[in-house]
């Protein structure tokens, strides 16, 4: 890992788990793999913060342990995982998508399983069907079977996967697997159980919590004797599966892209040819089976009336357009079209650097960076001629974009002696390390924009806990039954400078939060590129 | 040979041939950047949609609940209880307790019982399966029965208690708790 993810790691886990979590993360991943001995002696931290911390690590699924890699019978190692770390930025991204798919029971599910790291399907039903309930009219509640329908459906679709086994015998799943002791942790998909939901007996409904004052331990009590029954599930866990997620927000943005490049039909043909064969593609291939044109108009909802010539049209304009998002595969069938997934990521990747280019630079910049894109290699004297730009300022914006790395300068000496008059310097652009180079851009912009909102709330933190405070006390004499001058009163405890200060505070934490958000999807563009490149090349 | 022309300002070739003239050469650098440079360039405004604004909700809602989940370790500090928390405290009732299911995690993670306990178990992936059965079916006892079972005088949840024991025991048991095999 780098030093930017490392450290943004470290804000994450911080912000999320704690500081003594984020001191053992961090040390984990600048470290590598080590025993609980050597991260104690080194950290020089408690004995049960460490434990406790790597619990929690663990539950979560960013740190992983394997035990006897020097031989049998040597202590477990613990290896934290960054990139699970850094899956924590998208959490919105994904409870919002469960929410778009699945409604409401979709999104609590995802959330509570986000939240909790790993859970057996029966808490989880149980926990969102009283959540559910909490939000429902006095009288209705939600019932148990219902939201074991939605995450069923979450498993069949891949969106929730099992826990893989352990390294630890499981007591649990060990009538028909007997997990082998395992050394290395192995990745989900190779369990075979992986997708299969367990019968779970679960009737009931969803309860509300009581508010009277001693609630929360009649909760509590009831928790532990409810926990107590066994449903049929005991030491099955789930986990939500990231990269069927990835695969979506993908398939999303190869939609979206031709949404904006073509039209809506268009982007409408390319939604039902990835539908199509969401089942029948591998996960990683570089593009969707063929699909042949009488397929796909078969296959398209009625609603939108396209036409069959109209239909060949569009593929043909699709086929021919320069992101080649879709591209030809045959001519039978009336012709077999695929969608280009790994091209349309390529493409989509150089899109955002040519704008970033733009963004930064000016669009006169961004000229010569595309020309270069396209051309490869030229000379200076070509950079200026070409872009049509005046030599003095051309040569200003290539030094620029050489000086920050967007633009790699290559040498070709006609005689060994490297001699600058016998030598040619050409300009080029790499596309692969300036998106791996943007990463790390990225990687560094969100760490600022958590650590400048760490600070704008550290600075107005006294303002904050008051106004917390304030909330507090109201609540709790609205709750007793106070006189609204009570309130009033309390109220007016917030002076008038003081509400304007917390509403720019408010506004402020709102924008920091929304660029981290949006600078992940960059983020995402740009690793599902790196990634796919990886796989090809 | 090779000396001649070394460390001598005057350029061995005509430097006009790479393009450059007198007047075009960009200013030289003298030192870093600026920590904050100035731009030329505006960032464009955020995107201000509803589905952006839903996932900015969602991710204040979640960065707040994960901070109130027993999952946020605090730091260990005895100082007293200031009069600002008192309030604040309320908000963090939701299931202070979370009990991690043992037979995912190592063993030597596990908080410590008692010390009679951490003294059986000497190594902690070694352990024989039957040795391993009998240590969950002690554990569960101790769960449903922690209150009965515990010897000292703590009021009901050791969790907590070991948790603010300030690691004074970990130089005495640390030989104990561990694998054992290491003796420095």
């Amino acid at each position: 890992m780098t030093a930017n993810e490392v450290r943004l790691c470290g804000l994450l886990l911080r912000e999320h788990f704690g500081e003594v979590v984020e001191k053992v993360g961090t040390h984990l991943l600048k470290n590598g793999p080590e025993t609980l001995r050597t991260i104690i002696h080194e950290t020089g931290m408690p004995l049960d913060q460490v434990k406790k911390s790597l619990c929690v690590l663990m539950q979560q699924g960013a740190c992983t342990f394997c035990s006897g890699r020097k031989g049998p019978g040597s202590p477990a190692e613990y290896c934290a995982n960054g990139d699970r770390i850094l899956r924590i930025l998208r959490y919105p991204r994904y409870i919002y998508t469960a929410k778009t798919l699945y409604g409401d029971t979709g999104e609590l599910i995802i959330e509570e399983l986000l939240q909790r790291g790993h859970l057996t399907m029966s808490e989880t039903v149980k926990t969102v069907a009283d959540r559910l309930t909490q939000n429902m009219e006095e009288g209705r509640s939600m019932d148990y079977s219902e939201v074991s329908s939605s995450f069923s459906k979450l498993v069949e679709t891949h969106f929730l996967q099992r826990c893989p086994p352990v390294g630890v015998e499981k007591k649990a799943s060990s009538s028909d697997n007997p997990a082998p002791p395992v050394t290395n942790p192995e990745s989900a998909e190779s369990f075979p159980d992986c997708y299969k939901v367990p019968h779970v007996t679960l009737i009931g409904r969803g309860k509300r919590p009581l508010v009277t004052e001693d609630g929360e331990e009649q909760r509590n009590a009831k928790k532990r004797k409810l926990d107590a029954q066994a449903h049929g599930d005991e030491g099955i866990y789930w986990q939500v599966n990231f990269e069927r997620f990835h695969l979506h927000f993908r398939d999303q943005t190869i939609i979206s892209a031709v949404a904006n490049k073509l039209d809506q039909t268009s982007s409408e043909i390319v939604r039902t040819m990835l539908r199509m064969s969401e089942v029948t593609t591998a996960p990683l291939a570089p593009s969707t089976k063929p699909l042949s044109a009488n397929e796909i108009f078969r296959s398209l909802p009625s609603s939108y009336s396209i036409q069959r010539q109209i239909l060949d049209q569009y593929l043909s304009l699709l086929v021919d357009d320069p992101m080649e998002f879709v591209g030809k595969a045959g001519e039978s069938g009336g012709g077999m079209f695929v969608v280009n997934l790994h091209r349309a990521l390529a493409n989509l990747a150089r899109a955002t650097l040519e704008s970033v280019v733009q963004e930064r630079f000016g669009s006169r910049s961004a000229r010569i960076f595309r020309l270069l894109l396209r051309t490869r290699h030229l000379e200076q004297k070509q950079v200026e001629d070409f872009a049509m730009i005046p030599a003095k300022e051309a040569k200003e914006m290539l030094y620029t974009l050489v000086s920050e790395n967007l633009v790699q300068l290559q040498e070709v000496p006609k005689t060994p002696d490297y001699a600058p008059s016998r030598t040619f310097y050409l300009y080029t652009v790499n596309q692969l390390p300036t998106a791996r180079m943007l990463l790390q851009n990225c990687y560094k912009s969100v760490g600022n924009l958590i650590e400048r909102r760490l600070f704008e709330t550290k600075e107005s933190k006294r303002l904050l806990e008051k106004s917390q405070r304030i909330e507090a006390i109201l609540a709790s004499l609205q709750a007793s039954g106070a006189e609204p001058e009570q309130l009033t009163e309390v109220e007016e405890m917030i002076t008038a400078a003081e509400k304007q200060q917390l509403s720019a505070l408010r506004l402020h934490v709102n924008k920091l939060d929304s660029a981290e958000n949006q600078v992940d999807e960059t983020i995402f563009l740009l690793e599902s590129y790196i990634f796919s490149t990886s796989l090809t090349g | 040979m090779a000396g001649k022309g070394r460390g001598v300002a005057a350029f061995t070739f005509n430097i006009e041939a790479l393009g450059i003239s007198r007047g075009s050469m960009p200013e030289t650098r003298v030192g870093p950047s600026p920590l904050f440079p100035h731009t030329d360039f505006k960032p464009v405004p955020l995107k201000d949609g509803e589905d952006d604004n839903y996932m900015l909700a969602l991710k204040q809602e979640m960065r707040g609940i994960m901070q109130q989940r027993p999952h946020n370790i605090k730091p260990l500090n005895n100082k007293v209880e200031r009069y600002t928390e008192r309030y604040l405290k309320k908000l963090k009732v939701e299931d202070e307790e979370w009990t991690p299911d043992w037979n995912l995690f190592p063993k030597e993670l596990m908080p410590q019982k008692k010390k009679t306990h951490s003294k059986t178990d000497d190594g902690t992936t070694e352990n024989s399966d039957d040795e391993k059965e009998k240590k969950k079916e002690n554990e569960e006892e101790e769960l449903e029965e922690e209150e009965v079972d515990e010897e000292d005088i703590e009021e009901e949840n050791d969790y907590i208690e070991s948790y603010f024991d300030n690691g004074e025991d970990f130089a005495a048991d640390s030989d104990d708790n561990m694998d054992g095999e290491a003796t420095y």
